[in-house]
């Protein structure tokens, strides 16, 4: 047996991002039933609140929905204000699943037939 | 005995969509055979308080200015097979919009359609202003609107219109509201109208669930993304649907397409609120059908909410952005000097935001956080962005001047300076007992 492999998020799943407010949704869809758990294990809220912490957001909250291999992540307060507010290009943080998706995830290796793209 | 299926195609997800969406949808529609309804999904959180603002300037105006674009090319064929037609493009003016169609119909020839308006959701009168003042106190208010659900909708379409004309409503409720006067269903029968919801959610945002919002390259592919084909539910007695396009149209629809829309600008997935319905999706089931045929199922209802949500949109001033492109040798060390310059010149009139197009611009903070943690690199393409948000709009225009003179004053070789001023609209929410806020609807007879 070899080694995990730590490859993107976006290797395991896709997401798209949503705004209410200043309020984000982002969601996590796996691409394969195979890495449920691992995505359940390794994309805490914790895990994602280091990764938008430069945005400060005041809570995450993590939905999970096992019926269709996806999480739901609410982001609170990390659109600079949104979309009336923000001075960002991207106010209502349309491009912010992308941020998420680059989360590095471990994979152990006979899972690593199911990553999507390329390495 | 149960009810054929309602087929509900969408035709547009927001104000400003492709307006060429509606034919091929109409098409598959009268192909079906079967009972159907086409809508259009226009009407943003901050579109109507434009709307109010452009009807302010002249009153016959304030619905959706792209009406006779999304209309006209299937007006005659949505007539002639009895493809009712709901939608939210009557902004801040359904009786306007109204007016429209009839002006519209009768240039193309056609017979005065039945167009019934839905009315109630403008809070922005009389005692009702009360309502919410609380909320907006000492805010420079444009509109005051109340999410309405579906029921206005299903009586104007039993009382036997060919068109609803709302302002607003609730997305899904354009779909909840057909589907209610199609299957007669008891208005507190929470699972199928939880169902329908979802099917509307699925929907409103036009092309999202079928291609659109989805590619890409190498991960996702979507075929023939110039030509998409709109999404159809076919709904069926028990609200459970099935999401599928037009024959012919580019575009694809597989559980992950339906996956990502189902879950768009969702919070708690076992508590999405509506006017209409409390949905739960915690224990949905999507599954693929067949070539771009995707049934939703396990999804149940609660209680409709007490209260409606009410918007409030508001002036706050004005936003000033400006661009200046930098390229070759040291490009990005020059923008950065750029935005420095900037920053002195301006300091005291407010946060500045600066990013750097080609180098960070996007993932990062108004305080400028991830830019700084940024190494400087040398990236040889580089557009400087900076704006500025201030409520008197000759500081905002300081912004505008100063990257201007950046021409003759700032570092070498800076280029294509754009420049823009725009006025800001800033939304408050609150909530306000249902039995506050009647609506009804009304049939409107004569032409513009």
């Amino acid at each position: 047996m070899g080694a995990a492999l730590t490859v993107p998020l976006h290797r395991l799943a896709h997401g798209r991002s949503g705004d209410k407010g200043n309020r984000s949704n982002i969601s996590v869809i796996a691409w394969h039933p195979a890495f449920w758990p691992l995505l359940v294990a390794q994309v805490t809220e914790a895990a994602v609140a280091r990764q938008f912490a430069h945005r400060k957001p005041a809570a995450v909250t993590r939905h999970l929905l096992p019926t269709l291999q996806a999480m739901n992540f609410v982001i609170d307060d990390v659109l600079d204000g949104g979309v009336n507010d923000s001075l960002n290009l991207d106010s209502h943080g349309k491009a912010l699943s992308y941020l998420l998706l680059d989360l590095p995830v471990e994979v152990p290796p006979e899972l690593a037939v199911h990553l999507v793209g390329p390495s | 005995m149960p009810k054929p299926p309602l087929r509900v195609g969408c035709a547009a997800g927001f104000s400003g969509d492709r307006t060429d969406a509606a034919g091929p949808v109409v098409d598959a529609l009268i192909a079906s055979g079967g009972p159907a309804v086409l809508i259009f999904e226009t009407l943003a959180e901050r579109t109507l308080a434009l709307a109010q603002l452009a009807r302010r300037q002249d009153p016959s105006l304030g619905y959706e200015p792209l009406l006779d674009e999304l209309l006209g090319p299937v007006l005659a064929r949505c007539l002639g097979a009895g493809v009712r037609i709901v939608s939210n493009f009557g902004a801040a003016n359904p009786e306007g919009a109204a007016r429209r169609i009839h002006a519209l119909a009768r240039s193309l020839g056609l017979r005065a359609p039945r167009v019934a308006v839905v009315a109630g959701d403008d809070l922005d009168n009389g005692s009702q202003r009360a309502l919410w003042r609380p909320a907006a106190e000492g805010l420079s208010v444009v509109s005051a609107n109340a999410y309405l659900g579906a029921e206005s909708i299903a009586d104007a379409l039993v009382a036997g219109a060919d068109i609803v004309v709302c302002g607003r409503v609730a997305d899904p409720s354009l779909a909840v509201g057909p589907a209610l006067a199609h299957f007669g269903w008891r208005r507190d029968d929470w699972d199928r109208i939880a169902r329908a919801t979802m099917a509307g959610h699925l929907l409103e945002c036009g092309a999202q669930v079928s291609g659109g919002y989805y590619a890409d390259p190498g991960l996702k592919d979507v075929p023939d993304m110039a030509h998409l084909g709109y999404p159809i539910a076919e709904i069926e007695d028990d609200g459970h649907c099935t999401i599928t396009k037009p024959a012919g149209t580019g575009g694809r629809i597989d559980e992950h397409t339906v996956k990502e829309q189902l879950l768009y600008e969702v919070h708690d997935p076992r508590a999405y609120l509506t006017p209409d319905v409390v949905a739960d999706i915690g224990a949905a089931e999507v599954t693929q059908l067949g070539p771009d045929r995707v049934r939703l199922a396990g999804v149940r209802g609660h209680a409709r909410p007490g209260s409606l949500k009410v918007n409030i949109c508001h002036e706050t001033g004005w936003l000033a952005e400006g661009e200046i492109s930098y390229a070759g040798a040291r490009a990005e060390a020059r923008a950065r000097l750029a935005a420095e310059v900037l920053r002195e010149r301006l300091r005291g009139l407010g946060p500045l935001r600066a990013d750097l197009i080609g180098v960070a611009s996007v993932f990062g903070d108004d305080d400028g956080r991830w830019l700084a943690a940024q190494p400087s690199g040398d990236a040889r393409d580089v557009r400087l962005r900076v704006a500025m948000s201030h409520t008197d709009r000759a500081c905002a225009e300081r912004l505008l001047r100063e990257v201007t003179a950046l021409y003759t004053c700032g570092p070498a070789g800076g280029g294509g300076v754009r420049t823009a001023l725009r006025a800001r609209l800033g939304t408050v929410s609150c909530s306000v007992p249902r039995a506050q806020v009647p609506s009804s609807h009304r049939f409107v007879t004569e032409a513009a």
